[in-house]
């Protein structure tokens, strides 16, 4: 690109920088939320991943939790983890705690066949943000992209 | 009537009993409503995963409940899984047999846990029968351009 002298090329550099140009304002923040479905059960695997693909996110799946740990510690980042609660080799429970003590902040949410008040609760423990009966509707999805939104 | 206009009927008067008998609830609408373009056979795709899952987890039950030794623990999370993924389809009255199941699980119970799991048997093959007629119909519209 040449850059000639001038009022007009200086003007547009710096509406770039003050990001005020049309279809510019949000190259350099705009990046698509990357959400983590963990769960052993495909079929919940794939009406989730499904759910989520109607919005413009970047899905990752694994199939227990230790896989869920792996991918956070071989640097993959997630800014919402769907956590199913029993998993062979390593549950959502322990999974959760592990993510917690590894250092991931963004929003975990469980995903349970188990909805008693009680068992809920014991899973909320690990360090979930919420914990909702699976598998989750449209709805649902929606307001937990929104919530994402909103702390973004 | 047409032949597209007959089996767009057959479809949906299909689905109504389905609904109607109890043997679908609104969570299989959901799916159907997840089925786009992107993926045109989204529901057959989960349901023969629902399937398959099914098949072994009905093997699974039979050989725990043959044992001497009955483990009801193992039997009850063979059941559990079941219930679990016949709600994710929104297979209502196999989930509603696979609870009457569970709680004979946790009385220990072969007998009746013998009984719960020939009704689970019954109704599995029966749904899957439906569904499949369910499925050939809509094959049939697509095939005839719809």
């Amino acid at each position: 690109m040449v850059f000639e002298k001038g009022a007009s090329s200086l003007k547009s550099v710096k509406a770039i920088e003050t990001g005020k140009v049309a279809g510019t304002n949000n190259l350099a923040t705009e990046r698509k939320f990357s959400v983590l479905v963990v769960d052993d059960d495909a079929i919940i695997r794939k009406i989730h991943s499904k759910l989520l693909s109607k919005f413009p996110v970047e899905i990752q799946v694994a199939v227990n939790g230790k896989e869920a740990v792996d991918l956070y510690r071989s640097g993959a980042f997630f800014d919402l983890v769907l956590m199913d609660m029993e998993m062979p080799i390593m549950n959502g429970f322990e999974a959760t705690k592990e993510l917690r003590a590894l250092g991931l902040k963004s929003l975990i949410v469980g995903v349970t066949a188990r909805s008693s008040d009680s068992e809920k609760k014991a899973f909320m423990e690990a360090g979930l943000n919420d914990c909702h009966a699976k598998p989750l509707t449209s709805e649902m999805v929606k307001s937990l992209l929104q919530e994402l939104n909103k702390n973004n | 009537m047409d032949v597209m206009s007959q089996l767009r009927r057959q479809l949906l008067e299909h689905t109504a009993f389905l609904r109607k008998e109890g043997f679908l609830d609104d969570q299989f609408e959901q799916l159907q409503k997840l089925q786009d373009e992107n993926s045109p056979d989204f529901v057959v795709e989960v349901v023969s995963i629902f399937f398959e899952d099914s098949e072994k987890l009905l093997n699974n039950m039979a050989k725990a409940l043959e044992q001497k030794i009955v483990d009801f623990k193992q039997v009850d999370a063979h059941v559990h899984q079941f219930k679990g993924s016949s709600a994710s389809i929104g297979a209502m009255r196999v989930k509603n047999v696979c609870i009457e199941f569970r709680n004979y699980c946790e009385a220990q119970n072969v007998e009746e846990c013998f009984r719960c799991m020939q009704k689970l048997q019954y109704e599995y093959v029966l749904l899957k029968n439906q569904l499949e007629y369910l499925f050939r119909v809509e094959q049939q519209i697509r095939a005839a351009g719809g």
